[in-house]
């Protein structure tokens, strides 16, 4: 007990909201990833993350492929429909105005939820989780579905590695070396409109691994992208691109708080993250993490 | 002196425009007419950002919204006449665009984009919950007030003239701000930022006032809708609502005079078209916003005077 409150069911309330920060933090690197290199705000990022769910969804009614193998299928996918993308379309913006690029892929987001509108309906339909992951699992102070402590465990664990991967590993100095300096980086021998390819290729397909991971939470629908991805960029907002620890630690402490405040005062939930982000605004402009300007 | 300072094939081009509102009603369905008129001053409220001020507004449906909402309140039950209601919608959007155009413009670029958007939602999920905007029913049955208190407006050809003045206002107002000395430094600014700041030039109080300027109109524009119609609700306030206005300016042709009002014609024409099939708006929305980015970025009017070397 604390201040008259018991504490168990706030501290539950919290852990739930890990669930959903666990899908701000794997966004909003993926985000700062393409955001370091391309210099565009990927905006069609949650209608791919819309698409990783779809796909998770059609692998298993028309192949009968189900989670596990969709865990690697779908992002591979939606990173393949990234590349193209990046190749055919913004590879060709990079030369003009930063807005163009925004505009571009608002506009493929708005095809993506279109035709997924058409095809599946707005309400959405429903993906059951793994066999191995159902039930609760007891934690001590709480119980929690099996499955929502695997998302949570899942993504941190990716959103480090990705972080490992850039901080420790020859390619991601590279990728950090072209993020400062592409022109030099290039002139070293360095493939970088093969490396941006790729590197926007990765993002979307983490943006895709987000999605699978959200189907069985979330019923997969063709809002579920537009639906997140305003949150995200508070998020982003909030954390500063500057940093992808950053806006790993910023995507899981919102998602914490967000708990906080639906266990203390519901109505709330679904507008501190942007009162959080108007407080930053005010107070650190560059965000938390970030760089100042 | 008389010319306000329009050239030539822009006089000739409002000319056009004015005899169109004026014979318009003549073919087309006045309502249609008048929902054109309303998000083609709104879309040049927008123009005054993203093309003279070089500020990418993801939100700019907030201030469009809450104009809705307040001016169908204060129709419905305050009674208030119409021209007051619509100024009220404008005047309470501008304070709402002063707070948030000092919180968004502390960043600059994309930032400027995310920030404003995020800032809609918040108002989205605010008018979700607020009382006096009736939530997911929104304010229904909303009176046509009295213009001026006794000019009856229930008759659409009456609310149509009303519509069509305040619309040739804002039109003209805009294209004076563009014009003026203000309007100069707004474009320095888009053009060097850095440059304007060097010359002495405060840029934040210039973007503030020009956000402001902005809402304002977005926010009589949206309060003329509500009136026309006779209902304000959510679907003012949201994204897509923004995107779609973003659009407009995208095809039309950003930071020309007449872009915005040629891009609202074919965005509502194509909407009234295509609403039957639901989802291929969107479909539609999107292959657009990608057709004008990739090979068309000057817009319909920006290719057209670029054609004929004229500004439009």
């Amino acid at each position: 007990m604390l201040f008259g409150y018991n504490l168990s069911p706030i501290l539950a309330q919290s852990v739930l909201g890990m669930v959903n920060g666990a899908f701000y933090a794997l966004l909003s690197l993926g985000l700062a990833i393409i955001f370091g290199l391309l210099n565009i705000i990927n905006f069609a990022h949650g209608a791919l993350y819309m698409l990783g769910a779809v796909v998770s969804y059609l692998l298993l009614h028309f192949l009968g492929i189900g989670y596990w193998p969709a865990l690697v299928l779908a992002p591979l996918i939606v990173g393949a429909f990234g590349v193209l993308l990046e190749r055919t379309m913004i590879n060709r913006l990079y030369k003009l105005d930063h807005l163009y690029g925004l505009l571009l892929t608002f506009g493929v987001a708005l095809i993506l939820e279109g035709i997924v509108r058409n095809s599946i309906g707005s309400s959405g339909v429903t993906y059951s989780v793994p066999e191995a992951l159902r039930g609760a699992t007891r934690l001590g102070f709480m119980i929690m579905p099996t499955y929502r402590l695997w998302v949570v465990v899942a993504s941190f664990v990716i959103c480090i590695t990705t972080w490992l991967i850039l901080e420790k590993t020859p390619i991601g100095a590279t990728l950090r070396a072209a993020t400062e300096n592409a022109a030099l980086v290039q002139s070293f021998g360095v493939n970088v409109p093969r490396l941006i390819t790729l590197t926007y290729g990765a993002g979307v397909g983490l943006a895709g691994l987000a999605g699978v991971m959200a189907a069985p939470v979330y019923s997969v629908n063709p809002n579920m992208g537009s639906d997140v991805i305003i949150v995200v960029f508070a998020v982003v907002v909030i954390g500063g691109m500057g940093s992808i620890l950053g806006s790993i630690l910023t995507g899981f402490g919102l998602g914490l708080l967000e708990g906080l405040t639906k266990s203390i005062y519901p109505e709330a939930s679904g507008v501190v993250v942007f009162v959080l982000m108007i407080v930053v605004l005010l107070t650190r402009p560059a965000g938390l993490f970030g760089k100042a300007a | 002196m008389f010319s306000l300072g329009f050239t030539r094939p822009q006089l000739i081009a409002l000319a056009v425009m004015v005899a169109v509102i004026a014979i318009a009603p003549m073919a087309v369905y006045p309502v249609f007419m008048m929902k054109i008129m309303c998000f083609a001053l709104f879309a040049c409220a927008f123009n005054l950002l993203i093309g003279y001020v070089g500020l990418l507004s993801f939100g700019h449906a907030a201030y469009f919204g809450m104009g809705c909402y307040l001016s169908a309140y204060a129709a419905k039950h305050w009674g208030f006449p119409a021209e007051i209601c619509v100024l009220l919608g404008g005047i309470v959007a501008a304070a709402m665009g002063a707070v948030f155009g000092a919180i968004a413009i502390k960043r600059q670029g994309i930032y400027f984009s995310m920030i404003t958007l995020a800032l809609a939602q918040f108002t989205y999920f605010l008018c979700t919950q607020m009382a006096f905007t009736g939530g997911e029913d929104g304010i229904q049955n909303v009176p046509r007030p009295f213009l001026l208190g006794f000019l009856s407006l229930s008759n659409d050809m009456a609310i149509y003239w009303m519509v069509a003045v305040v619309f040739l206002v804002g039109f003209l107002a805009i294209f004076r701000i563009i014009h003026s000395p203000f309007g100069q430094v707004l474009k320095a600014i888009r053009e060097n930022e850095p440059r304007a700041i060097s010359l002495g030039y405060r840029v934040d109080d210039y973007k503030l006032l020009a956000f402001v300027l902005s809402t304002f109109i977005a926010g009589a524009a949206g309060g003329m809708k509500s009136l026309v119609f006779g209902i304000a609700s959510l679907s003012d306030v949201t994204w897509q609502a923004s995107g779609q206005i973003v659009l407009t300016n995208l095809l039309g042709g950003m930071g020309t005079v007449f872009g915005p009002v040629v891009g609202a014609v074919i965005i509502n024409t194509l909407e009234f078209y295509l609403s039957p099939f639901g989802s291929w708006v969107t479909i539609t929305q999107g292959l657009i916003f990608v057709a004008c980015v990739m090979v068309f970025r000057r817009g319909v009017i920006g290719e057209l005077g670029a054609r004929f070397k004229v500004a439009l």
